[in-house]
């Protein structure tokens, strides 16, 4: 039985060895500008193993969006530092922190995800040509077992809510990247389609060995995941 | 809850100042262009209908001879049958190079003119004085002013009731002046006649009854205001552009608001009431702004279009501009009208607007690409009914007819050419990152496809009207060169100092060429007979258009006569058919060449014919031909020894340079409003991408969140602004080419009778189109390096915002 832990993963037999830690955040902190404006992430660490599952949950204003689009390098923070995959973001200028979200992360949101402009199989396969990983074998697997094969023609305004965010996720996990940051992928589905579309999501994680890094309100789906991480008020619980 | 309605109305500006200002701007724009142009017109109007009423010409009935001046006998045998007429002569006086409309009335018969019957008059001379030699000149300052130095003329009285170039004269002094004794060229019709008159026909059956107006002239002004209002029709349909695309935006921006106003209890009804009150409280502060613009721009430009209006055509025109409340009125009512048209789309869908649900994009495209395919029919329809217009109807309208269906089908049919062109051109896209570019130009068409009209439009009309302006000006020189030939051009102040001056200078120049003329008359319209000297000046150099073979000898042998092509396209004569000059004078036509420039019948025969058919023909001018170096020495000499004034002296260089001068015055209004067309296309451009820039975020955030920066994104905003100008820049030249053809090859001739050669300008349309790329450029510089500084925090608002 494995059991995970911050930093490390421990075998079935007490021998201990370092796994490689692919998301440490430590002591960040972040605050917007405006007139009100007041630190939402304080003095925030955690870290994301390979290949694991976090559930990141916390009331609504708690900082998981921004400490996800932090990692994702969408936005800078003030104070501290965030590595992905060795890298440390604060090195990094624009061009660099878009190279990290081209070949080592991909982000799916919870909506206005998808390019308008482009059929569902060129949203498929866009990010994975973008970062030079095209595998055809594995985008004809990710379609069919999404659900994809029969609306690869059609556009994004032409799918249900599921179907878009299916195809975000077919997306995001095409180029088989080193991690993946979900920002409530579900927020916007019913009961049922958020079901199918969370198995489908952690079924593919496995299979493609990406780490999962993923904002919910939902403790149910916080409680399918490897771990989960509670924030309050701008701060680990 | 109309109250509340306005509030949440004006919010929607308070929070888009850039919109509010790009609307109002657009509306401003187009007013102010249509305004200017309106203004002239009004104004050059008013001049010609104060001048007709100075002149007695507004409407007055008149008798004219077909067949040459009326004899002075014929004037008395009316007179003596009870006729109340009043005699007219009417002429050019040219002396050192100005000429003067020398209009010689009788003073007892025309007291009525205002010149005479005006209340100061009567303070200013005696009619005696007017009556005795040396008689008196009545003109305006600026003329009087022109007279002021030329010798040999009796007093000048000033006087603002004579129109500007006009010199009203007794006719008895007018003859002296124009060296037409006893002869009338018009008899006025008073408008009371005795009872019993016996009719026209059983006393001078050769003269018609006609009603006076300015003819030839009055159609070639008309044509020219036609010109300047079909440009300020263009400026203002392309400043539409801007108010339709901003109206249409700020609309499809409200949805949501709209929604929860009918949501909240607003009726459909009054929703649309508000919406169109807004517009038109918009519409008159635009239409405001837009005169006071119009009125400034037409200040500007109205001294060039008087210059030309004067210079070319010959008619009075002032060069101050007045206000007038019918040109507010007309102005404020193009821009309501205007707001109108450009908003109805938009009202029409708030209308329809169904309460839930907004179409995305594609459904935006799936709609822009019906309404492609509808449009892409009507302009070609339009292109067939000019083209059809044309080959049935004859005329300035036909031409127009067809000019309009170009543009305007052109304009339609654009949207859907580059939506071809841009699907052709997604089959080449070789990476993600480019079959996006491509894919999203498509996209975004719909909302640029407005702008992208009025850049066609401006471009073609640029490219077409600086085609025919270059043609012509390089026809025009050539011609120049060919018509000027000789190298100094000299006016005696008699026929006795012409004779002295001719016979000095005959045995040391190349030639002593004569230039004297004298006033006819063919189908009521006067002709300007030439008698020149056989010289190979002319055998080289004269621009013929067609010919006899024989024609230079039947000229010189007093056989043939040449004439100008504007009197062979107006009497379709033609080299083989016979000119009547006069009753007893008719001469088979050997030739016809171009005479740009004139707009009256000009004819030239050999000087002995001329002599033997006119009396006292002015021998006052000559062209010299003689070595360029000695041109400078000779005219010194030609000065001291006959005591000629400067102005006397004219030569070939100097002549040339004055002509240039008086062609390019004549294009200066068309440069002018063509720039500004351009630039309302290039601001056109601007607002779209401007108020589109909104709709724009949640197609660039996805490609930003997956690894674009915001500096490759909107470098890519700008390469495809830049791409989308310039697909339209190389559709609109073949339309302005097109159009090029239309203005030399069918409005030209209809509108002045002279038929132009097309010639084409590689560099300026390369100029153009580096135009169109920099107005593109500029245009979206501006939201692209917003784009640049977006902050992330913003991109990301599109993924977090229930929008």
């Amino acid at each position: 039985m494995l059991c995970f832990g911050i930093g490390r993963q421990i075998p079935r037999g007490g021998q201990e060895w370092q796994v490689p830690v692919l998301l440490d955040i430590r002591n960040v902190t972040k605050t917007y500008d405006g007139a009100n404006a007041r630190p939402v992430l304080r003095d925030v660490s955690m870290t994301l193993n390979r290949g694991q599952t976090v559930a990141l949950t916390g009331e609504s204003g708690s900082g998981k969006s921004t400490l996800l689009h932090l990692s994702a390098g969408l936005d800078a923070f003030d104070g501290g530092e965030i590595t992905v995959d060795g890298t440390a973001l604060s090195s990094l200028d624009d061009t660099g922190r878009a190279a990290l979200r081209r070949d080592t992360v991909a982000v799916v949101f919870q909506q206005f995800n998808l390019i308008p402009s482009l059929t569902v199989a060129q949203n498929l396969s866009f990010h994975a040509r973008m970062a030079g990983r095209l595998d055809t074998a594995w985008l004809q697997e990710l379609t069919g077992r999404l659900g994809l094969a029969d609306l690869t023609d059609r556009y994004p305004e032409h799918l249900s809510g599921g179907q878009q965010q299916r195809v975000a996720i077919g997306r995001a996990l095409a180029g088989r990247p080193a991690l993946l940051l979900a920002d409530e992928p579900t927020g916007n589905l019913d009961e049922t389609a958020s079901g199918a579309v969370l198995d489908l999501m952690l079924d593919l994680v496995a299979l493609s060995g990406t780490a999962l890094f993923l904002v919910t309100h939902s403790r149910q789906i916080a409680d399918r995941l490897d771990r989960h991480v509670h924030l309050s008020g701008g701060k680990i619980a | 809850m109309t109250r509340m309605a306005l509030l949440a109305f004006w919010s929607h500006w308070r929070r888009h100042p850039v919109q509010f200002f790009t609307l109002i701007a657009g509306l401003a724009l187009a007013t102010a262009l249509w305004s200017a142009v309106q203004a002239i017109n009004a104004e050059a109007r008013a001049s010609y209908a104060q001048a007709a009423v100075q002149l007695g010409v507004d409407g007055t009935e008149i008798l004219t001879a077909l067949d040459g001046p009326i004899a002075v006998s014929q004037y008395v045998a009316l007179r003596r049958a009870g006729w109340q007429v009043s005699p007219v002569l009417d002429g050019t006086l040219r002396r050192e190079g100005q000429s003067f409309r020398v209009l010689g009335v009788d003073l007892l018969s025309s007291a009525d003119l205002p010149a005479f019957a005006a209340p100061e008059a009567a303070q200013n001379f005696q009619a005696a004085d007017v009556l005795t030699p040396p008689g008196r000149l009545f003109a305006s300052p600026e003329t009087a002013a022109s007279l002021a130095h030329l010798p040999d003329l009796p007093p000048i009285i000033e006087t603002a009731n004579v129109p500007p170039d006009v010199v009203l004269t007794d006719i008895g002094i007018a003859e002296q002046l124009l060296n037409r004794s006893g002869q009338i060229d018009r008899l006025r019709v008073m408008p009371v006649q005795s009872a019993g008159i016996p009719p026209l026909a059983d006393i001078a059956p050769n003269l018609r009854r006609s009603t006076q107006t300015s003819g030839e002239t009055d159609r070639l002004t008309d044509s020219f205001h036609l010109n300047l209002t079909a440009f300020g029709l263009l400026a203002f349909a392309v400043g539409l552009f801007i108010v339709h695309g901003t109206v249409g935006l700020s609309f499809e921006q409200r949805r949501a608001m709209f929604r929860t106003l009918r949501a909240l209890g607003l009726p459909l009804r009054r929703l649309t009431v508000l919406a169109v009150a807004e517009l038109m409280i918009f519409a008159v502060i635009a239409g405001l702004l837009g005169l006071a613009a119009g009125y400034t721009i037409a200040g500007a430009l109205l001294p060039d279009v008087s210059t030309t209006l004067r210079g070319l055509y010959g008619v009075p025109a002032a060069n101050t501009l007045h206000l007038r409340p019918e040109w507010v009125a007309s102005g404020l009512g193009m821009a309501i009208l205007g707001t109108g048209l450009a908003s109805v789309q938009a009202l029409w869908r708030l209308w329809r607007m169904p309460l839930l649900a907004a179409p995305g994009l594609q459904s935006w495209a799936a709609g822009a690409r019906r309404t492609n395919r509808i449009m892409a029919v009507i302009g070609i329809a339009l292109f067939l009914a000019g083209v059809v217009a044309m080959v049935l109807f004859d005329g300035l309208v036909a031409g127009f007819a067809l000019l309009a269906g170009m543009m305007l089908g052109a304009a339609l049919i654009l949207a859907p050419i580059l939506s071809l062109i841009l699907r052709l051109g997604a089959r080449t896209a070789n990476g993600p990152i480019s079959e996006w570019i491509w894919a999203d130009l498509r996209a975004q068409l719909p909302g640029v496809s407005l702008a992208l009209m009025a850049l066609l439009l401006a471009l073609a009309a640029n490219i077409g009207v600086g085609t025919m302006v270059s043609s012509f000006r390089l026809t025009f020189t050539g011609w120049l060169d060919q018509r000027l030939a000789s190298e100094l051009y000299v006016t005696a102040r008699d026929d006795a100092q012409g004779a002295a001056i001719e016979d000095w200078l005959t045995p040391q120049v190349d030639a002593v060429l004569p230039i004297r003329s004298f006033e006819f008359s063919h189908a009521g319209t006067p002709l300007f007979v030439y008698g020149i000297r056989d010289h190979a000046t002319y055998r080289d150099n004269w621009p013929l258009l067609a010919y006899t073979p024989d024609v230079w000898d039947m000229v010189a042998s007093g056989t043939g006569v040449l004439i100008n092509e504007q009197l062979a396209r107006r009497s379709q004569i033609w080299p083989g058919d016979t000119l009547t000059i006069s009753p007893k004078w008719s001469l088979p036509v050997a030739g016809v060449y171009s005479d740009y420039g004139n707009p009256t019948g000009q004819a030239i025969v050999s000087l002995d014919a001329l002599l033997s058919h006119a009396r006292d023909v002015p021998n006052r001018r000559f062209g010299i031909r003689v070595a360029p170096d000695r041109v400078r020495a000779l005219s010194q000499e030609l000065q001291t020894r006959f005591d000629l004034p400067s102005t006397a002296l004219i030569n070939q260089a100097g002549l040339k340079a004055r002509s240039m001068e008086v062609f390019d015055k004549t294009f200066v209004v068309t440069g002018a409003l063509n720039l500004l067309t351009l630039g309302v296309a290039g601001f056109a451009i601007l607002t779209s991408l401007l108020t589109l820039w909104s709709l724009r975020l949640p197609q660039l955030a996805p490609v930003w969140a997956l690894g674009m920066t915001r500096s490759q994104l909107a470098r890519l905003e700008v390469v495809r602004s830049l791409a989308l100008a310039a697909l339209t820049a190389l559709i609109a030249l073949p339309l302005g080419l097109g159009l090029a053809w239309v203005l030399l090859a069918v409005i030209n001739v209809e509108a002045f009778g002279w038929r132009l050669p097309m010639y084409l300008f590689p560099l300026d349309w390369l100029r153009l189109f580096l135009l169109a790329l920099l107005a593109a450029g500029l245009a979206a510089v501006i939201p692209a390096r917003r784009l640049y500084r977006l902050p992330p925090s913003d991109l990301l608002k599109v993924f977090a915002d229930a929008r």
